[in-house]
């Protein structure tokens, strides 16, 4: 049995009269990848600044094991330090100054930016940014990696790149993943469990479990069937009888 | 060589191609300038004793560089600027970030702030010299009340208009709180504190000239203005075009300051 890194006992916020969140119970086991989908303004976001501190909830109880990272929207990269900098603030915690630099030139080459090194962030193309990004969350000892958006400001040949490339580090880096976004592709090929919000207060729809190993294609059939069940699930296709039997 | 050092090279050799080609118009500008002078001056549009030839104005240079009037008015003058204009900094930077995240105080004090940054500073003269009598201290005091305000605006605006995000990342990478100042804020303000800091030491040195005319024994606004009484218009010319050449000389040194790699990004968006 996998330990539980994260445990949200009947959690919900509200913000003055308009609740947001409906009482919400959920657990994430370590190393385990959660996404969850669900329309614009509905809470999605609210529920990960629950998850990494930044909020607190109405009523009920979150219980959270180890170190949280979020990676934001909008560049939350530092715009006066370079991309060597920027990675090297997240080994903050990490013992000697030669053993940083090590890291730090490890994480460069994870993400393909060796030469880049000594550039500052508005220099680099917008996929750039966002790899630099993910370095910096997943450099050091982080626990939970909290995803907000991270690629909805790409092009969409960019996104699927970067889709590649986080399962990528994934599988170099393991870390327990939560993924929020209004992609429902990008939901079913990253996650290993999907929820589905409803409208606003959120509450959950449905969660599916994918069991296809990570990385996965796009095209994957768990993929696609996934996306059909998600779909339907918000009310944006009908034809049920086209799903695998699984 | 390889082809990235080429390319590298190439662009080197294009953006050095550049600068002497625009440094040869404005000498083109300032060459028309000085014989569009010589010409009005020639055809005595105005009359000579009202007008000074170019070729007047520079020898009144010589003799006032040979007197070593020029140097003492000038080492007078950036005194002041420079005494007058490092209080205000150092004592409106802090207010500004102090103020910037605190909505309270600002609605308390914006006001105040606003009347003083919209009362010319020259209406200070009077007060200036029945407090302070002749010589550095009412010229300082006049840059201060020029500078000061500006200041702690620009400040407070710019710790204001910091990005939530960053700190919301400087918290989840641990950084205490002495660290969001130093690491955070600072950095994430300097581009638009030195834009604040050209503007101003501008106008400082506008300042420090109409004090120096009305409150002063020497300095640049002082020579000027003696030059006036003496009806030594050559003179006068001559401080003018100093007052002009140093304020230029000033900017191009905050100038520099753009140039900080880590403050680059504030300016190429």
């Amino acid at each position: 049995m996998r330990d539980k890194l994260l445990r949200l006992e009947n959690v919900s916020r509200s913000f003055g009269a308009v609740e947001v969140l409906s009482p919400l119970s959920l657990e994430i086991s370590r190393g385990e990848f959660v996404a969850v989908v669900g329309p614009s303004g509905c809470g999605k976001t609210t529920l990960l600044n629950l998850l990494s501190g930044h909020d607190r909830p109405s009523s009920g109880a979150i219980r959270r094991e180890g170190r949280a990272r979020m990676v934001y929207q909008t560049s939350g990269l530092f715009p006066w330090l370079t991309v060597a900098e920027n990675i090297r603030l997240g080994l903050r915690q990490v013992g000697g100054e030669a053993e940083r630099a090590g890291q730090v030139r490890e994480m460069i080459t994870l993400i393909g930016m060796g030469g880049f090194e000594g550039h500052y962030p508005h220099q680099l193309s917008g996929g750039m940014r966002q790899r630099v990004e993910l370095a910096r969350a997943l450099a050091g000892e982080t626990d939970l990696l909290l995803l907000d958006e991270p690629f909805s400001a790409l092009d969409y040949l960019t996104r699927l790149r970067m889709r590649q490339e986080l399962a990528r580090m994934l599988r170099e880096r393991p870390r327990t993943v939560v993924l929020v976004t209004h992609d429902i592709e990008e939901a079913a090929q990253l996650a290993d469990r999907v929820i589905v919000f409803s409208e606003r207060p959120a509450r959950v729809r449905r969660e599916l479990r994918l069991a296809a190993p990570r990385p996965r294609d796009l095209t994957h059939p768990e993929v696609v069937d996934a996306v059909h069940r998600i779909l339907i699930e918000m009310g944006l296709e009908k034809n049920a009888e086209n799903a695998l039997v699984s | 060589m390889s082809a990235r050092l080429k390319a590298s090279l190439i662009i080197k050799m294009a953006v050095e191609k550049d600068p002497p080609k625009k440094s040869l118009w404005s000498a083109l500008v300032l060459l028309a300038a000085l014989a569009l002078w010589a010409a009005l001056a020639a055809l005595e549009v105005f009359p000579a004793s009202a007008f000074p030839s170019p070729l007047d104005a520079g020898r009144g240079f010589i003799e006032e560089v040979r007197s070593g009037r020029l140097i003492n008015d000038l080492i007078a003058s950036l005194f002041r600027v420079t005494a007058g204009f490092a209080l205000a900094v150092g004592l409106g930077l802090p207010l500004g970030l102090w103020l910037g995240n605190r909505g309270r105080a600002q609605l308390a004090l914006l006001p105040a702030i606003n009347f003083f940054r919209n009362l010319s500073p020259l209406a200070w003269i009077p007060f200036a010299i029945l407090w302070f009598g002749i010589g550095d201290p009412p010229a300082i005091f006049l840059i201060f009340m020029a500078s000061f305000f500006p200041i702690v605006l620009a400040t407070m605006a710019a710790v204001a208009s910091v990005p939530a995000v960053y700190y919301r990342v400087a918290r989840d990478y641990g950084f205490a709180d002495l660290e969001l100042l130093t690491q955070v804020t600072l950095p994430a303000i300097a581009p638009q504190v030195i834009t604040a800091l050209r503007v101003t030491a501008g106008m400082a040195w506008v300042v420090v000239v109409a004090a120096e005319m009305i409150a002063g024994r020497d300095g640049l606004g002082f020579a000027i203005w003696d030059a006036r009484n003496g009806l030594r218009m050559d003179l006068l010319v001559v401080g003018m075009a100093v007052i002009g050449v140093i304020g230029v000389v000033i900017d191009r040194l905050l100038v520099q300051l753009t140039q900080i790699p880590s403050v680059r990004w504030g300016y190429e968006r």
